[in-house]
């Protein structure tokens, strides 16, 4: 099924690329504090998941994968939208974006 | 003359869809033209749209109840009688979102057109969901579902709990969305398709790549876990569920975890019956975790909202145990019907309860503790009557549509126990733990009859009508089960 | 199908929407002191039934054969191979339309009648608790609408009883039914002076029915372990089956389907006739289990139906308004009981025993209850016992296999004892009237008994409609032909001559004594001369009372054209073939015994005879006793209905109240309490907390509960503290779930 020699790097280098970014971006989720930070972490693993989809949707020979990879691409840029909305806002009334400051519901 | 391209896209099966998805483009523009003093107008036109969407499901039910399923769009969706019959909820639940809104968005200050809107759109998302046959539309659907209601959480922009609402809901919703994609990603990847159907040949035939698929079978589960609040993912439902304003709460108790499980059961049904066993024992830790700890940790809530958020999360373990008695095939229409049952019993249900919190729930935003519906038994009796049965309801006591649920789901379990022994353990936890929940939901009654109170309570019609409708909806449930679980029987996933 | 057949929910469906506006606007209708409204809806309500039961009989009488109209799936429980299913499917048959018939006839008239009799007795009821003219409209709006409501929801749970298609929706309405007759029983729970007595009258036929339901209750089970159904038809089709094993194209037909549904049926191939049933450790004949069910249902009848043994609770009935005792405890409710059986027709056939059973008690009870009556002063108790010896008569009929006789008699007595109560009622009425007038002249006494027939005497210069029709009733009590009650009696008592002399024997004592208490209570109500001040200011009821009873008088009177035994006039044998297989429907010539009919008219005229020479010669003056005493101590053993009440009071209630004495106070406090948990338990968690030196104040049970209690509190502080409102610690979680599952898919994958 994986055709070998239509490719000059093996497929599976780039699933293995793309499972480094997503652990990357899931780490990073967890240690950073900023909310644009966070988010971009977030960002980095939507588009970890988009490299594999290339990378197998060219694989496949097929053209389904590839074009996940543009509705992801558009649910991005919606979140980034609503998102930095979101920042800002809070940056208005608090004058910061550290999420470790936004505990006042707990319990 | 037709078209054959129309013919595959197939427009009527999505007609109450494509209404709502219209009406709210319109309704956008049209906003725009509405004073600011007379944005309730938006909401009655919002409310003429989801009539004619309700209309057209109601001419759909007798036509899918004869053809059983009809595919759209080459076969991204798929319409048959088990979406048409979360449709009817969806509906149900956006019109009660409007009318909770109505009183409550001008008395708080915070009334605005787009409320509206983005409560269509986010229905739409949960339609879409229900219908889904591919994994693209489940992706895209759970975005149009999530997007607008991380915006709805933080309607209230000057209340700070509202704005962090909103964003810790925006922030671990978007993790949890990305770990989705890396799921259907390996999916994609381990079967070479996306559509639910090729997912499931695939990987009967095809032993080479099952490691990725069933891994991003486990993604999958993350992505929708974290929807329905299952424990370990449920951790944002409290903060968001008291932050946000209490109308998109019941909204989002309801639709959004309907939403979840509609596509968690075509997903997990349709495209990995070959792993059944994985994800039933997977499926099944997880409800009894679930409903350990959303009814162990509501005990010692003193709010409101947040012990109907814990109580959520409690009632999503029950609704896993009937998802994960799914695993057995000869099995899965029964479950599966008592999960749509369950579903529309806890929507009504609880979108009662959260009904009689906007009552009670002051225009500052106080007035969501317990203690505060002290002395309701006295002053609104009537009220204080709807309430003690949502919460027998919520309970599991009898003649109400939550017991009949419960037994339900109980029932499937015990049927897929051959299957899976776990299954029996679970089920005993259920049962625990549904005494336990016991504590807290009758503590809202005592305090409403027993303790001494001001009992204040607002209650325009608009509330006054969804109080009444979903009580009755929860006594028919509880007393007359049979024809609505034969429908949602009959609601089988074609 | 006759289309006409699909209306038939709203027969039960018209009444629950009178109950739903009465309930919800009833007080909004009550525009004024003399408004009518709530009473005309819910009549209106009631009238539309009756037409809809009529339109039923119209479709019949194209197929007799009756239909069962589908309605809805009240629910569906499948365990295992066994499937419980109960639809809520309306039967509409041969039987269940006379039912219907009597029920909304009977209950529209009595509807009708109920406006003018509550007016009068809620304003009565005002005047005696002295409320200001504001108050008394208030008691109005809210108690006028309020019986209506009561009274349309009886009729539509009547309704759902008679036209049930399986044994628990009958019990559905069996239980509805009972709920009715306890709220209107009690309906005045507050009356000043007697509100006690009533709403213990209301606690009592409720837990006296409790007994009789819990035979109805265990004869269900039985019949499910059985017969894997409660469909009627299919209950009895199969017991057909099992009947007549040698049958066996009948089995083979319906085996694989038996099988499914009841595991009992695998075992009916080897065993033939006599085919076990198991329950677990035991195993019982086909014959026992059949005895036990049809037994059982008797249990249940005799609850509903007030026989011997659990007859008691109908005489304290009377405490409630007198249209509810018209039609629910003389016309209606109480007659559940001989529809039941004769719904099971077919499985009493099955068990001689048992039917022999029902008929004795049918017969002993006619006796007992007709002999009590005679020595009774309340007019209402009077009518009361009287009621109890006729349901006898029905309950001998049905056990002899007489169901023809039984229903007939059922039908005719619904005309003439809801015709007595009525103009009974209509007497008090006008007696309630005297009184007021009286009165206020100063002859003011709250121990006056309006009820008490020896407060009555004369009335029947005051009441001219009321003393017509109350003869009537009367006469067709008492069995002179040609009123409706000679008919039916005769076809009893004619079916009894032929099975079982003894019945026969029985029976047509009870008869005499009928005649003679019902010619008692003329003489003393109506002739002679008043014997009090109220009696003497009686007067005439108004027409919405007394148009009722007309009509009702009417009915009885000709009420046995619906079946005269004389050939093709014995219409309702040939209408009740249809649905009930058991029915003796008796040939040509066989019908009438012109023995019989002259024995009973004439022992029914000697017994008027008598009582007139008792009562009618020589009136009952004021003060003077009732010249039955000269009897002594058999009048007083009979004026305390034998002592039943007191019989109980020995053998059960006070033996259970000992027992619970004896439970609460031996043994709960002095064995339990004092030695048990005060001196053992204490004295060795002393001895324990001496040594662990903690202070033990806390019995065994207690501090398991607080610790169990304690744990999960405990859980629940610890496990809230892991929400600690940050989101990462959240992100945490979701990343923590991840690798677990993650890692439990990778390691069951690899572990294969």
């Amino acid at each position: 099924m994986l055709d070998q020699a239509n490719f000059l790097v093996p497929p599976i280098y780039y699933v293995a690329l793309s499972g480094i970014l997503f652990i990357l971006g899931m780490v990073g989720v967890l240690l950073r504090r900023n909310a644009i930070l966070i988010f971009m972490s977030v960002e980095l693993m939507l588009n970890s998941a988009n490299l594999a989809f290339v990378a197998f949707a060219r694989s496949f020979l097929d053209v389904n994968g590839q074009v996940f990879v543009f509705f992801v691409m558009t649910v991005a840029a919606v979140e980034v939208a609503v998102g930095l909305a979101l920042i800002v806002a809070i940056f208005r009334t608090r004058r910061s974006i550290d999420i470790d400051e936004l505990h006042s519901m707990e319990g | 003359m037709q078209l054959p391209i129309l013919e595959s896209i197939n427009l009527m099966a999505v007609l109450p869809v494509l209404i709502i998805a219209g009406w709210a483009c319109v309704l956008l523009v049209f906003d725009l033209l509405i004073p600011r003093s007379r944005k309730h107008w938006t909401a009655w036109l919002a409310l003429v749209g989801l009539l004619g969407a309700a209309v057209a499901l109601f001419f759909q039910i007798g036509h899918f109840a004869r053809l059983g399923s009809e595919a759209a769009f080459d076969g991204m969706v798929t319409v048959d009688g088990f979406s048409i019959f979360l449709q009817v909820v969806f509906v149900l639940t956006a019109i009660v979102g409007v009318l909770l809104a109505l009183d409550y968005l001008p008395r708080h200050g915070i009334e605005r057109g787009e409320y509206y809107v983005l409560l269509l759109f986010t229905t739409i998302g949960m339609m879409i969901m229900s219908m889904a046959a591919d994994l693209i539309v489940v992706f895209v659907a759970l975005e149009l579902l999530s997007i607008p209601l991380y915006i709805l959480s933080g309607f209230a922009g000057m209340r700070e709990t509202s704005e962090e609402a909103a964003l810790k809901y925006f922030l671990l919703g978007a993790f949890a969305s990305s770990f989705l994609v890396y799921g259907i990603a390996l999916t994609y990847g381990g079967t070479g398709t996306t559509r639910l159907t090729g997912i499931a040949q695939a990987v009967t035939s095809d032993a080479l790549n099952l490691p990725l698929t069933t891994v991003g079978m486990g993604l999958l589960l993350v992505g929708l876990g974290f929807k329905v609040a299952a424990v370990p993912f449920h951790m944002w439902t409290p903060d968001v569920y008291q932050g946000a304003p209490t109308p998109v709460t019941a909204f989002m108790s309801v639709g959004a975890k309907a939403g979840g499980f509609a596509a968690l059961i075509r997903v997990l049904v349709t495209a990995f019956p070959a792993i059944a066993s994985e994800w039933g024992t997977l499926i099944a830790v997880i409800a009894g975790l679930t409903m350990l700890l959303g009814n162990i940790v509501a005990i010692s809530q003193s709010n409101i909202k947040r012990m109907l958020a814990y109580s959520s999360i409690a009632h999503a373990g029950y609704i896993l145990l009937a998802v994960a008695a799914a695993q057995r095939s000869e099995n899965a229409s029964f479950a599966i019907g008592a999960v749509v049952f369950y579903l529309l019993a806890y929507a009504l249900t609880n979108l009662g309860a959260f009904t009689v919190a906007i009552a009670v729930e002051r225009d500052d935003g106080t007035g969501t503790e317990i203690d505060d519906f002290a002395g309701l038994g006295k002053t609104r009796p009537w009220m204080a009557l709807a309430m003690a049965l949502f919460m027998l309801s919520l309970t599991g006591m009898p003649i109400s549509g939550g017991l009949v649920g419960k037994v339900f789901v109980f029932q499937a379990a015990l049927q897929a126990v051959p299957g899976d022994p776990l299954l029996l353990a679970v089920v005993i936890i259920g049962v625990l733990t549904s005494v336990v929940s016991a504590f807290y939901y009758l503590k809202v009654i005592m305090v409403m009859y027993m303790r001494e109170g001001e009992g204040k309570a607002v209650l325009p019609l608009a509330l006054k009508t969804v109080l009444a409708a979903t009580a009755f909806g929860t006594l028919v449930l509880g007393i007359i089960p049979g024809p609505v679980f034969q429908m949602a029987q009959r609601a089988m996933l074609k | 199908m006759n289309s006409l057949f699909s209306l038939i929910p709203l027969v039960v469906f018209f009444p629950l929407l009178g109950m739903l506006i009465n309930i919800f606007f009833g007080r909004m209708l009550m525009a004024d002191e003399n408004s009518k409204a709530p009473g005309v809806i819910a009549s209106l309500m009631a009238g539309l039934s009756f037409v809809i039961a009529v339109l039923m009989f119209v479709a019949l009488l194209g197929e007799p054969e009756g239909v069962e109209v589908p309605f809805m799936t009240w629910f569906s429980i499948s365990a295992g191979s066994r499937t419980l299913s109960i639809p809520w499917t309306f039967k509409v048959d041969t039987l269940s339309s006379v039912m219907m018939l009597v029920v909304t006839g009977v209950g529209t008239l009595i509807h009708i009648y109920a406006i003018g009799y509550m007016h009068g007795d809620i304003d009565e009821q005002a005047s005696k608790r002295g409320l200001s003219s504001d108050e008394a409209f208030d008691l109005k709006r809210r108690r006028f609408p309020r019986f209506f409501a009561y009274f349309n929801l009886f009729l539509a749970s009547m309704l759902i009883l008679v036209t049930g298609s399986n044994y628990l929706v009958m019990f559905v309405g069996w239980e509805l039914v009972g709920l009715c007759s306890y709220l209107l029983i009690g309906f005045w729970f507050d009356d000043p002076i007697v509100g006690i007595y009533n709403s213990m009258a209301g606690r009592k036929a409720f837990v006296v029915n409790r007994i009789g339901d819990f035979g109805m209750v265990m004869a269900l089970m039985l019949i499910f372990w059985t017969f894997g159904t409660l469909q009627f038809d299919d209950v009895f089709a199969r017991a057909e089956c099992m009947r007549t094993a040698s049958q066996f194209e009948c089995l083979a037909v319906d085996a694989a389907q038996m099988v499914e549904t009841s595991p009992n049926f695998s075992l009916m191939f080897g065993f033939g006739l006599l085919q076990p049933i198991s329950f677990g450790a035991i195993t019982l004949s086909f014959q026992t289990v059949m005895i036990a069910i049809t037994l059982l249902l008797l249990l249940g009848a005799t609850g509903k139906s007030a026989q011997i043994p659990l007859f008691v609770w109908l005489p304290d009935a009377m405490a409630g308004p007198m249209p509810v005792s018209a039609l629910i405890h003389a016309a209606t409710m109480v007659t559940a009981g001989i529809y039941m059986i004769t719904r099971s027709n077919v499985l009493y056939a099955m068990a001689p025993f048992s039917a022999d059973t029902v008929a004795i008690i049918g017969a002993a009870t006619a006796l007992v209850a007709a002999t009590i009556a005679v020595a009774q002063f309340d007019i209402k108790r009077v009518l009361a016992y009287s009621t109890i010896s006729q349901l006898g008569f029905m309950i001998a009929a049905v056990g002899l296999g007489g169901y023809v006789a039984g229903i007939f008699h059922l039908a005719t007595h619904a005309f003439f004892k809801a015709l007595l109560f009525l103009s009974a009622g209509s007497v008090i009425h006008g007696i309630e009237h005297g009184h007021h007038a009286t009165a206020h002249k100063g002859h003011g006494d709250h121990a006056f008994d309006p009820q008490d027939m020896r407060n009555m005497g004369g009335l029947r210069k005051h009441m001219p409609t009321t003393i017509v029709v109350y003869i009537v009733g009367a006469l067709a009590l008492a069995g002179i032909p040609p009123l409706a009650g000679f008919w039916s009696k005769d076809e009893i008592l004619l079916d009894a001559s032929k099975h079982d002399p003894l019945i026969y024997i029985l029976l047509t004592i009870a008869a005499f004594f009928t005649a003679f208490y019902m010619g008692r209570q003329v003489w003393m109500v109506f002739f002679g001369q008043p014997r009090t001040e109220a009696a003497a200011h009686a007067h005439e009821s108004p027409p919405v009372m007394t148009t009722p009873l007309i009509i009702l008088a009417v009915l009885a009177s000709i009420g046995g054209l619906m079946n005269l035994p004389f050939g093709r006039l014995h219409f309702l044998a040939e209408w009740l073939r249809e649905s009930v297989a058991y029915a003796h429907v008796p040939a040509a010539g066989e019908g009438f015994s012109i023995t019989v009919a002259v024995i009973s008219t004439v022992l029914a005229l000697a017994a008027i005879a008598l009582s007139y020479i008792i009562y009618g010669t020589k009136p009952l003056q004021e003060g003077q006793a009732d010249p039955l005493r000269v009897a002594g101590p058999l009048f007083t053993f009979l004026n305390r209905k034998w002592y039943w009440d007191e019989a109980y009071e020995a053998v059960f209630i006070r033996p259970f109240k000992c027992l619970a004495n004896w439970l609460a106070f031996t043994i709960d406090w002095r064995f339990w309490h004092d030695f048990v948990h005060d001196s053992v338990i204490i004295q060795f968690f002393d001895g324990w907390a001496a040594i662990l030196s903690r202070p033990v104040d806390m019995g065994i049970v207690d501090g398991a509960v607080n610790g169990i209690g304690r744990l999960v509190a405990g859980a629940s502080s610890r496990l809230r503290r892991t929400q600690t409102g940050y989101v990462r610690n959240y992100a945490l979680a979701v990343a923590l779930g991840v690798v677990a599952i993650v890692a439990y898919l990778l390691i069951r994958f690899f572990a294969n």
